[in-house]
Formats: C-alpha cells, sequence, structure tokens
C-alpha cells in the first residue's frame, strides 16, 4: 500500500493558489486560514502517519455560513476537499491532498445545549468525544461510545467513522447513539437530518452519513444520546492455557444472555508487553487473558460476577481475579488501555490493524496470523474487542528497515483477507481511509462498489469532498448513472406468477 | 396486471431487470400487512416477495441471524425463542391497527419500514440492528451491504439506508440481523391517574435515573382500559417497563417506587401480564378500533410531547396516547379529518419532530401528505438519493412522494 495512488493534482488549482488563499481569508477573515509551510505541517497527517502531505491551505472556519461559503466556493471552482476533526483517524481518512483545501473543525468547540428532559446533548462537532461526557457529568450522565482516543477525537470525526469503543458491546456504536446532524453539503446546502426526536424522517441519511468518513458532507452540529452513570462497574480478569478456551468462555457468557458492559481479549505477546510497562499484574504463563467489565445496579453485577466466574472455571480458567474495589478495577483495565504505548515500547514502530470476524472463528484467525508472522518474519501482538469480534492485531516492524514498512503493510493485508475469509469485515471501526481502500474489492464486487458511488453521487457529483479515500477506482457519476437495461423479452419463464 | 412471487434471489433479479427494461412499475410487498401505510401506489404489476422465505443462518453463539426477505416475522420470532433470543427492537405489529390479522408480515418489511417497539429508547429501531443485506435495485443490478458481524466500518452503510424505505430503493433478497438475549424477567411499574404533563416528568425522572427503564409509556383517562383485556381500568396509567434478571429487576423496582413515591398511586404488573401490556401498547390497540378514523404515528422531542398534544387539542378533536417517554405520540383524529396543517405546524413549534399518517381512508391517503415534506434541500437530496437507485421510478414509485419515491 506504500505504492498508494492518490487522484492527480489538479494544476489548475494548484496554479490559481495564491487566489484561493486569499479568497479562504475573505470567507474565514482573522487567524483562521494557514498557508505556510511551517503551519501547515501540524496537519500533514493524521493517526495513520506513515502517510504526509501537505494541503493546499489549512480554512478553520467557525461557523455554519463560513463552512457553507467555503464548499459552495470550491465546489463551483472544481477544487477538491478535505475534512478534518482532530486528526486522530487510524485509516488515513483525514490525510490532506496536495490540491485540496483542508477544512479543520475544531473550532466548533462549543458544546450548545444540555437536555436532561430529553436526555440529548447538542453539540459543535469539533468538541471532543471526553468533552460530551465532561459536559454531564456532575449530573451522573456519560456519553457512552468511547474509542480508546477519546480525550483527543472529535465528535464529528466520530460521526464520520461510526467510531466505536470498549462499552459499545452493550451500548452501540456511534449511529446507535447519535440522533441527528446538521452538515453542509458540497454545493454549500445546509441540511438538517433527525433531531431531538428518535426516528429520523425519509430516508435513513443519518445512517448513511455515520461512517460515511468525510465524503459526503461536513458535519456541522451533532445531537447524541446521553445515559446514566451506571451505579456500580466490577471487573474480573481471567487467564486461559490456550485462546481457544478463551473463545468459548465469551461465546458461554453471551449463550447465557449476558451482556456485559466491556469484553476484552488479549493474546501472550500483548499480555507480556503490557504487564512489562504498567505492572497491572497480569498473570504471564497464560495464552489468552480476558476482561470482563459488569456494570449495572449492585446486586445485577454480584450476581453476573458468579455467572461468568463459573462460566470461566467450566472452560478450563487457570486464574480469575475479579476487582474488590474502583482501584483495582482501573488496575485491571491499565495494561489493556495502554496495550498501544506498551507494544510501542517493545518494538520500533507497529501498525494497528481493524478486522471483524465471526467470533467462532478467533482460533482459526489466530493460528493463520502465527504462521503469516513466521512467513514475514514480522511479530503481532493482539489485543481484542471480544464481545464482538473485533481484532485489533498490531504488527511489529521497524520503520528504519528499508522495506520493513512494505512487509507489515502486506502482513496487514493478508490478516485482513484471512477476516474476510471466515465472514468477516475489513475494519470494525478505524474506517476505510486510503489505508484499506485498495482491499475493498475482497470483499464486495464492483456492482456492491458502484452503488456505493451512485450514492456518494447524490451527495457530491463531482467527487469534490475527500476523494481518493474508501473507493479504489473513482468512477464519473455520468458513468455510473448509466443503464444496461435487458429490454424486450421476459427472461424468467419459470417464475411463478398469477 | 402480474403478481410475481420468485422464491430464489435471482428470480427477484430477472423481474426487476425487465421491469427496468420496460420501465413498468412493480408494487413490492411481503404480506402485505402494511399495504395500508403511504399513498397508494399505481402499479401495474406486484412483486410478491412472500415465497422468498427461510432462515438461512441463525447462529445463538455469534449473536446472528440471516433470512430471506419474505420470511415471516412470526416464524423467526418462534425461532429466536427457542434459544432465549429475540429480536431486542420489538418491531410493531400494524395489522390490527389497519384492520388486519394480529401476526403477518415478513423480516423484509420490518427493515422497510423501520420498525420498532416500546423497547426503543434503549434498544433502537430495526436500523440499529440490521448488519447486512442483499437485495435488487432499481436499476435491476443484485448488491449487498454490510456483512454478518456487529462491528462493520467498510464502506457506507447501505444497510441502514435501506431502512424505512418502503421499498422504494431496492427490493431486498436477505437481511442480516443482530439478534439479542431476551431478559430473563420483567416488571412494569404503574403509576395511576397521573395528567399528561405530570406523567412527561414522570417518565423523564424515570428515564433519567439508573434504574435503567427500558420503555415508558402514558395512556391517558379513556385510553388505559383498552389495552391488556382492560386491567387497567380507566385511570390514566404511566407505563415503566424494567427488565432484566431477577435480583436486578427486584432492586431498580425498588429505587423507581422511590424516586417517584410522591407522583401518585402505584401498581405492578409482572413478566406475562406486563409483556401482554407492552404489546398492546406497541400495536396501537388503543386506536385498533376497526375504523378508518384518521391515524398519526408522530416522532417528537420526548419531554415535549404533551404540550404539544395539549396546544392539538385547543384545535382538533383528537385521542392520544404516548409511547417513548413522550417521543412516539399515537393520534386519532376523531372528526375523521386528517387535520395534517395543524398537526404539523405545531410539531414545529414544538422541538420538531415529524408526522406520518399511517391510517386513513383512500381517498385521505390519496390526497395527503402520507410522509413528512421536507425542506427543499433535504428533499432534493432524498430525490437525488432515490434516483441513484431506481432512475426509473420503478419501485414503489409514489409511495412516499407523490410523482416520486
Ligand atoms: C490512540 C488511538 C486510539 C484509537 N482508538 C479508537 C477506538 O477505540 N475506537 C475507534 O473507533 N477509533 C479509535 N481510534 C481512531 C480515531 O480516533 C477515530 O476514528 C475518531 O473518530 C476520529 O476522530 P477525529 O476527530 O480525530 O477525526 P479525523 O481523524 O480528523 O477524521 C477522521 C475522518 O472523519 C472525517 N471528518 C472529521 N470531522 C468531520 C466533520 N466534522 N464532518 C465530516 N467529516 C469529518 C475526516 O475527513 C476523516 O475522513 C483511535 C485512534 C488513536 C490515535
Amino acid at each position: 500500500m506504500s505504492g498508494l495512488v492518490m487522484p492527480k493534482p489538479d494544476a489548475a488549482t494548484l496554479a490559481r493558489r495564491a487566489e484561493i488563499v486569499a479568497d479562504m481569508r475573505i470567507i474565514v477573515p482573522g487567524e483562521g486560514v494557514v498557508d505556510a509551510v511551517n503551519g501547515m505541517r501540524a496537519f500533514e497527517s493524521d493517526g495513520l502517519t506513515a502517510y504526509r502531505q501537505l494541503p493546499l491551505v489549512v480554512v478553520l472556519p467557525e461557523t455554519v455560513a463560513q463552512v457553507s461559503r467555503i464548499l459552495k466556493y470550491c465546489n463551483d471552482r472544481n477544487i477538491r476537499v478535505v475534512p478534518r476533526g482532530s486528526g486522530t483517524s487510524l485509516s488515513g481518512g483525514a490525510l490532506p491532498l496536495e490540491d485540496a483545501v483542508l477544512v479543520v473543525m475544531s473550532r466548533f468547540n462549543r458544546v450548545l445545549e444540555i437536555d436532561y428532559p430529553n436526555r440529548v446533548v447538542v453539540a459543535q462537532p469539533g468538541v471532543t468525544n471526553l468533552g460530551i461526557t465532561h459536559a454531564v457529568e456532575q449530573e451522573g450522565f456519560y456519553y457512552a461510545p468511547d474509542p480508546s482516543s477519546q480525550i483527543a477525537c472529535s465528535i464529528g470525526g466520530n460521526v464520520a467513522e461510526n467510531s466505536g469503543g470498549v462499552h459499545c458491546l452493550k451500548y452501540g456504536l456511534t449511529a446507535n447513539n447519535v440522533l441527528g446532524i446538521e452538515m453542509v453539503l458540497m454545493n454549500g446546502e445546509v441540511v438538517r437530518l433527525g433531531g431531538k426526536h428518535l426516528d429520523a424522517e425519509g430516508y435513513d441519511l443519518l445512517g448513511i452519513m455515520t461512517g460515511s468518513e468525510g465524503l459526503l458532507g461536513v458535519v456541522t452540529e451533532v445531537t447524541v444520546r446521553i445515559l446514566k452513570k451506571p451505579e456500580t462497574a466490577r471487573a474480573l480478569l481471567i487467564g486461559f492455557p490456550t485462546s481457544e478456551e478463551g473463545g468459548q468462555c465469551v461465546a458461554d457468557i453471551i449463550a447465557a444472555g449476558i451482556i456485559p458492559g466491556g469484553m476484552e481479549m488479549m493474546d501472550r505477546p500483548a499480555i507480556h508487553a503490557a504487564e512489562a510497562f504498567v505492572h497491572a499484574g497480569y498473570p504471564l504463563d497464560v495464552e489468552a487473558l480476558l476482561i470482563v467489565e459488569l456494570d449495572g445496579p449492585g446486586v445485577e453485577v454480584d450476581h453476573l460476577i458468579s455467572a461468568v466466574e463459573a462460566i470461566a472455571l467450566r472452560n478450563g480458567s487457570t486464574t480469575c481475579r475479579i476487582s474488590q474495589n474502583e482501584q483495582e478495577r482501573m488496575t485491571f483495565w491499565a495494561g489493556r488501555k495502554a496495550a498501544f504505548p506498551a507494544v510501542g515500547r517493545i518494538s520500533p514502530d507497529y501498525y494497528c490493524m481493524d478486522g471483524t470476524i465471526p467470533r467462532k472463528e478467533l482460533p482459526r484467525v489466530l493460528a493463520g496470523m502465527r504462521s503469516l508472522s513466521e512467513q514475514y518474519g514480522l511479530g503481532v501482538a493482539n489485543v481484542f474487542h471480544a464481545g464482538d469480534g473485533n481484532l485489533h492485531p498490531l504488527i511489529l516492524y521497524d520503520a528504519n528497515v528499508p522495506g520493513e514498512l512494505d512487509k507489515a503493510e502486506a502482513f496487514g493485508s493478508d490478516i485482513l483477507r484471512l477476516c474476510v475469509e471466515v465472514g468477516g469485515v475489513l475494519t470494525g471501526e478505524h474506517g476505510v481511509g486510503v489505508e484499506k481502500r485498495d482491499l475493498m474489492p475482497e470483499m464486495f464486487s464492483q456492482t456492491d462498489l458502484d452503488q456505493q458511488m451512485r450514492v456518494k453521487c447524490a451527495f457530491d457529483p463531482n467527487h469534490l469532498l475527500n476523494p481518493g479515500k474508501v473507493f479504489p477506482q473513482l468512477r464519473r457519476c455520468a458513468e455510473l448513472g448509466r443503464m444496461h437495461v435487458h429490454a424486450g423479452q421476459l427472461a424468467f419463464p419459470d417464475i411463478p406468477r398469477f | 396486471m402480474t403478481t410475481f412471487t420468485p422464491a430464489i434471489p435471482e428470480d427477484v433479479l430477472s423481474v426487476v431487470q425487465w421491469a427496468a427494461g420496460e420501465e413498468m412499475p412493480l408494487e413490492i410487498c411481503g404480506h402485505g400487512s402494511k399495504r395500508g401505510i403511504g399513498r397508494p401506489v399505481q402499479a401495474e404489476h406486484t412483486l410478491d416477495l412472500s415465497q422468498l422465505s427461510g432462515v438461512t443462518l441463525y447462529e445463538p453463539a455469534e449473536l446472528v441471524l440471516s433470512a430471506r426477505a419474505g420470511t415471516p416475522l412470526a416464524e423467526i420470532e418462534t425461532l429466536l425463542k427457542l434459544s432465549n433470543q429475540e429480536l431486542a427492537f420489538e418491531p410493531l405489529d400494524y395489522g390490527p391497527l389497519l384492520g388486519g390479522e394480529r401476526g403477518r408480515g415478513t423480516i423484509g418489511g420490518v427493515l422497510a419500514a423501520n420498525l420498532a417497539g416500546p423497547r426503543r429508547l434503549k434498544a433502537g429501531a430495526a436500523r440499529d440492528h440490521i448488519l447486512g443485506i442483499s437485495a435488487v435495485s432499481g436499476r435491476g443490478e443484485a448488491f449487498k451491504a454490510g456483512g454478518r458481524v456487529v462491528k462493520n466500518v467498510t464502506g457506507y452503510d447501505l444497510s441502514k439506508g435501506v431502512a424505512g424505505s418502503w421499498g422504494t430503493l431496492a427490493a431486498f433478497t436477505d437481511v442480516t440481523f443482530k439478534v439479542l438475549p431476551a431478559a430473563e424477567t420483567e416488571t412494569t411499574l404503574v403509576v395511576r391517574g397521573l395528567l399528561d404533563d405530570l406523567a412527561a416528568a414522570a417518565m423523564a425522572v424515570a428515564m433519567g435515573s439508573s434504574a435503567e427503564v427500558s420503555s415508558a409509556a402514558h395512556l391517558p383517562e379513556g385510553i388505559a382500559k383498552t389495552v391488556a383485556d382492560g386491567i387497567l381500568g380507566s385511570e390514566p396509567a404511566t407505563l415503566l417497563r424494567v427488565e432484566g434478571f431477577g435480583p436486578s429487576v427486584a432492586y431498580r423496582l425498588g429505587h423507581l417506587k422511590q424516586l417517584l413515591a410522591a407522583a401518585g398511586e402505584m401498581q405492578e404488573l409482572e413478566h406475562e401480564t406486563s409483556k401482554a401490556l407492552w404489546r398492546d401498547v406497541r400495536d396501537c390497540i388503543p386506536f385498533a378500533d376497526g375504523s378508518d378514523l384518521p391515524v398519526w404515528r408522530l416522532s417528537l422531542a420526548p419531554a415535549s410531547a404533551h404540550a404539544f398534544v395539549l396546544a392539538l387539542r385547543m384545535r382538533a378533536a383528537v385521542s392520544a396516547f404516548y409511547d417513548w417517554q413522550g417521543g412516539l405520540v399515537w393520534l386519532r383524529m376523531e372528526a375523521g379529518e386528517p387535520e395534517a396543517e395543524t398537526v404539523r405546524t405545531l410539531i414545529k413549534q414544538f422541538g420538531g419532530g415529524h408526522a406520518t399518517l399511517v391510517r386513513a381512508s383512500m381517498p385521505v391517503r390519496a390526497s395527503t401528505d402520507i410522509f413528512e415534506p421536507q425542506p427543499p434541500a433535504l428533499a432534493a437530496l432524498s430525490a437525488r438519493l432515490k434516483a441513484e437507485f431506481d432512475p426509473k421510478n420503478i419501485l414503489n414509485p409514489g409511495r412516499i412522494v407523490a410523482g416520486a419515491h
């Protein structure tokens, strides 16, 4: 994928850069336009740091009217636009293009309304995920989807990526917790979808927007559902001699009708890296470590803790600790939460993957990964949202060794192919971006992809918004719209009819 | 006038390809249990998917079920029950309200109408549980979207995108849903005698508490007696459902009772009675009167619903009751006129939302905007989306918008 091909920069746009920058300064007066290379460096990549590109110009609008004018201006002149929130995307969704205006939404950083009777918060898209919880926690509420990046990532970026987190097993993804958005289309039109009511009207455009990776519109306001904090939470830390037994334990917990607040698994390399880093007291002689968190009223949590403990024993657990207090619970989590940086300590670089598989395929996929690891000569550590089958293999490599990044990327692609092969998908929560773009045909036929691109045509017929992301090959909307009909004959003599 | 009844996806594709080639509109239906909703479709031919039936995959431990789109919902619910699982969003059954039988409807129809039930507040609607689809677009192309796993952001979420599209974007051939364990038990706490505004306050307190109330409804004076064989009597009843494991339900119920101690007299309905009660609320049994008096289904900001209804009562003779803490209001127009203008103007004044006319006589249906008219930019966007799926406008033409989708 290092051979990533992005859309060819438009020479006419590049030639008019000075004029475009000047016009942007008219639309967004003051400090909101950055065109000096030094200033733009901060925006040249997102969380997928292997890719860097300076944009044409960076614009930080403050009002919806400004966003609308920027997009309309660019639409009228055939100039590309890349939206950006906090730039934590792990798939290159916010990677700039040389000939595109980078619209950064970080100045949209106000919580607009807190409405407890309706249990919603209305926020500007640049508010961080955690910022929403902070705004309501004094009343005992919180916003449930909790990506590990929640201290930094923006709620607008969450909508664009349909982000998940540990709590999504029980409380749903971003898509299940967003009630409404306001957005600006590429032609400058401002559209509102949903609101404080529960069902959006008409076609579920909100469903399409969530997870659309900045290709359909720029989100300028978000209405999310907030929840009352559970009374208590306790966790179990369970070790297994094999990943099969750990996987079976997860299946049995769910078969018993228990949906834990969180259920995370780590494999041996991840356990060792995490333990060395945070000293959480993880057992080092196990192949799989499971953290199961139960939340709710105390009686429920106690009831379920004993149920889960019994299930774990039945499945051959060799260690099982139950958190006795809040501090212990946090310690159980500390290793899991620090898994990425912990792996960062044992390897100069790591590459985080994000496939999802049917849970029962875990042993097969882990075995497949082990043989791939040998084949490529690169280590891999696994952390895993066990409840919903979302894997995060971390491939260990050294970018300073020539060719190793390419090897890591090839290894990653093979893992994702394996995920698709067993009935899973390329990405569970990090998005396609540029990273998995060229793998899309592994999962979708050309007809499937064409229908998705036609949706893009309804929103942005000139492919100006975030082009080069998600779709391996851009096809013109006019071409996509053509129909190949089989007129004339009835091609289905055998279909019953009356 | 032909009715096609394909039994395999390939034949659905052939029918739609033919219809696209001939520019011949098709009415798409499953059991036809919701045929009375939407603008009457003007189509020469019918694509009846009820023979495209059968569960193709059910893995309880993976919480996933796939079925052909024409599979009866009742068959799926029965199957899930064997593993103590369910569709957590409790799809409502329009049968009784529309003068049909109970228990009809296909799984494809569940998605096409984006059905939900009283647990909407906690568990969402069909759109929140759909994982993947296979479908045939109005272009006569078979495509798929999504997958069979819960966590999936690979490409646009077209499975959600077609939820609530009433057969105007594509004919589904297969659907895959997330399924969930059914609650071990449930109890409903009923607070008696509250007027609408006090009921709204009580529901807001309950929903904002840590009692994890999964459904909150209010049945005003006179409506209460029409559900669950009249066991509630006529007095206003505010219903709060608590579900889960036995000890947890008992504890949370206690917590609720404390919180609402001053609200009014209380009563508790156990497991089966509670279930029957919520089924009736879900299916709008209070207005399943065999008449064709207009019935609206309103989606509103929950906390302002009662104020909206009060304002409406000043202008029109209506009966109303509330589900989803007020987020769903069912209205019966007692004078026989839909009063669409009045209803929709008031919605805008009370925090926004939308109104769907789910029951009305044929002439009223043909002359009223059944679905909420959208502002111009949004309407244009919806029309462009429709055209990208169905450029010749052959799938349920006119069902949602006159002359188009
Ligand atoms: C350490 C780390 C841990 C992470 N953990 C998780 C995790 O647990 N779960 C998870 O799901 N993700 C995780 N992520 C990924 C990332 O944080 C999420 O994808 C996040 O939602 C991105 O938000 P952002 O504001 O940084 O968006 P950006 O990175 O700025 O942009 C992401 C995409 O959204 C688009 N976009 C941003 N804002 C808007 C807007 N207002 N309107 C339209 N499009 C917009 C961009 O064009 C881009 O395509 C992690 C990332 C890091 C670095």
